[in-house]
């Protein structure tokens, strides 16, 4: 049996074909989100991928910012759930989840059965999301997925203190022209982005195992900027941009199968 | 005279708040004293005089529900009033600066004719009290100064201990009495005490009726929702000292009462889960609110921001009526507002509670994080707080509200059918 889980969100598009509540057979995503072509494009690259059709799923949820807007689903769920559900079946072990997306923070605390405990998430400001990474990578003219290398060679991290994207935006392009190594500003975006979810995760209660998901998760810098601040080891969900879709699937087939209360 | 027998207590809501705002309108013409007060502030004094009330945070919820605030709170910007500052403040300071140009020009401003509100008066004095926050304080004395018009302040001490200590009642009555005389030479006659007396009778009337549908959620199904509180406090703030809040409220409770024997419930359907909202409705978007909960098989039977005027007193006994006023749980300590809302949530039964995370209602919103903590430890409900403003609507994005409830709603569930183990 196959379900789909559907994940929505600002600035990407991922779906998540499961066979039986266990076996990924497709995991997509496009980096545009909703409201653009991603939605329909992941689903046809996912069903493609796996040579399935749309009736072969026999239960549909969607997730995330445009879960409303998924016309193929069932139902939606909040990514709140389905983050935990997700991150949970691959990493039993975890308590808190950082997920850093497009637009959102979360910090979620989970009980021993993957339920969720409690979770904070950024209020109006998107400084230290997904999104304050895009601003800083256009500004540094560094490619989002090389930043985590130029952090490595950092020897003394800047400061960017801005609680504002784009004051924090002029703040980097100041130290530019400075003459500040980008090596170094990039470490201090990466700490600014850390500051920010971890003072989500204290809220929770730090306890490990912590879990990361979300686009930002393939930062390594990032992920190594929290584990600093934490003083904690940060394990990554694999494939980190597709587990709320997997949570979304995996409800899916327990609906199917009568065993989600 | 319109008669009122046959009517349903909806149309007493609307009926009363027109009049309340025509004979503002009627006095205004007729050079009779009008003034605008805060809405916590005491009704008695000023009613007891004949002198019409305007209440100007009922009437700027009014304008954010119509959807008319970004017009007026745009004046407020140009005149420099920080984004900060309560939206409430804004709105009233820029309609009446609006006012205030058409009484200088005689021109009436664009804004202001196409305002969705009802029109309101200029007021010949102000009355302020600070039980509710401080910033209503500076707003009352910029009307004043504005205006030129008397001001007068009752101040009431915070309370950091409870329960509320003599000196303080004694000090707020006295604080009663000097708003007695500044009465008495506004109005240029004698405090009429007897009529006083009638008055404050008449706001415990009131009041019990209020209180009579407010008790009324903690029935499970409930036949009322909190946030028909929500529209029915225009008359708790505005008319309590007079039988137009008692009729209505009487009207309403013996509805409620009627249904809940016949097994009509406010949730059409089966309600499925109840929460607590803590903190004032988030007027610009109160449907979005409302159906984003309903639709989730959600209904609010706790609300701690109506007993704001669970204004219980004696009538003839200055003390009592001063406990009453400071006693209200914005102007207490942190142990007390966490018990407040304690018996709100265990009242309305509640299975998750909501915090609106209004930066305009600094002493209700500001708490919100310690709060919500230390009664999550007691009650192991689950909570969410969502940025929101009572009448901004540009603080408040629909898509994070939704989310957030979204979660709540789940976590509520899963608490509900033992899938949670904690």
């Amino acid at each position: 049996m196959f379900t789909m889980g559907i994940d929505i969100g600002s600035s990407s598009s991922k779906v998540v074909i499961l066979e039986d509540g266990f076996n990924i057979i497709a995991g997509e995503v496009i980096q545009i989100g909703t409201g653009s072509t991603g939605p329909k494009r992941v689903l046809d690259e996912a069903l493609s991928k796996s040579s399935l059709k749309l009736q072969d799923m026999a239960r549909i949820i969607a997730t995330g910012y445009g879960r409303s807007s998924v016309d193929e689903a069932h139902k939606q769920i909040s990514e709140i759930s389905c983050q935990a559900k997700g991150v949970f079946f691959l990493v039993p072990s975890a308590k808190v989840i950082i997920d850093i997306g497009g637009q959102d923070v979360k910090a979620i605390k989970l009980d021993s059965k993957g339920c969720v405990k409690q979770f904070f998430m950024n209020d109006k400001c998107a400084a230290g999301t997904g999104r304050f990474l895009d601003v800083m990578s256009r500004v540094l003219e560094v490619n989002l997925n090389e930043m985590a290398e130029y952090d490595s060679r950092a020897t003394e991290p800047a400061t960017v203190s801005s609680t504002c994207t784009v004051f924090a935006e002029s703040e980097v392009i100041s130290q530019l022209s400075n003459g500040v190594a980008k090596e170094n500003i990039i470490a201090g975006v990466h700490q600014s982005v850390a500051s920010k979810a971890c003072g989500l995760a204290y809220r929770c209660g730090v306890e490990e195992d912590i879990v990361m998901c979300g686009g930002v998760a393939k930062d390594e810098g990032v992920v190594r900027a929290i584990s600093k601040e934490l003083k904690k080891p940060v394990i990554v969900a694999p494939n980190p941009q597709i587990t709320a879709a997997l949570g979304a699937a995996i409800f899916a087939f327990e609906e199917v199968m009568g065993t989600n209360k | 005279m319109t008669d009122t027998t046959n009517m349903s207590a909806k149309e007493l809501l609307g009926f009363y708040q027109e009049e309340l705002y025509e004979e503002a309108r009627r006095a205004k013409k007729e050079g009779k004293l009008v003034c605008w007060s805060a809405s916590v502030a005491p009704s008695e004094f000023c009613v007891a005089m004949d002198i019409a009330m305007i209440y100007p945070e009922t009437h700027a919820a009014g304008i954010g529900a119509r959807k008319g605030a970004l017009d007026v709170l745009e004046v407020a910007d140009e005149k420099g009033y920080n984004v900060d500052t309560c939206s409430y403040a804004r709105v009233n300071m820029g309609y009446m600066e609006l006012l205030k140009q058409e009484a200088l020009t005689g021109k009436t401003p664009e804004k202001l004719e196409k305002s969705p509100a009802a029109r309101i008066p200029l007021p010949d004095l102000v009355i302020t009290c600070n039980n509710i926050c401080n910033t209503l304080l500076k707003w009352y004395e910029n009307l004043a100064v504005e205006l030129n018009i008397p001001l007068i302040i009752i101040d009431v001490p915070f309370n950091h201990t409870m329960p509320i200590p003599q000196y303080s009642k004694d000090y707020i009555a006295e604080q009663f009495k000097n708003a007695i005389s500044q009465l008495e030479e506004i109005c240029g006659r004698k405090f009429d005490y007897d009529k006083f007396l009638k008055v404050q009778e008449q706001t415990q009337r009131s009041v019990a009726q209020w209180n009579r549908i407010a008790s009324l959620s903690s029935h499970k199904p409930s036949p009322l929702n909190g946030f028909d509180l929500f529209n029915y406090m225009a008359l708790i703030v505005c008319a309590r000292s007079r039988d137009y809040a008692e009729i209505t409220f009487k009207k309403f409770a013996d509805e409620l009462e009627e249904n809940l024997k016949n097994g009509i419930f406010a949730f059409k359907g089966n309600e499925q889960k109840r929460v607590t909202w803590e903190g004032i409705a988030v007027w610009p978007h109160l449907g979005h609110t409302f159906k984003g909960l309903k639709n989730l098989g959600n209904i609010m039977t706790g609300s701690a921001y109506p007993g704001l005027w669970n204004l219980s007193y004696t009538p003839g006994d200055m003390s009592s009526m001063a406990e009453a006023y400071t006693r209200i749980y914005i102007n207490t300590c942190l142990d007390n507002k966490v018990k407040v809302l304690s018996d709100i949530i265990s009242g309305g039964k509640c299975d998750g509670v909501i915090y609106h995370q209004n930066r305009s209602c600094k002493l209700m919103s500001f708490l919100n994080v310690e709060t919500a903590d230390i009664l999550q430890k007691q009650n192991h409900l689950p909570y969410v707080s969502f940025d929101g403003d009572q009448t901004d609507p540009r603080n408040f994005a629909p898509a994070q509200f939704d989310t957030r409830i979204q979660a709540l709603d789940e976590m509520m569930k899963q608490n509900k059918e033992g899938v949670s183990n904690e």
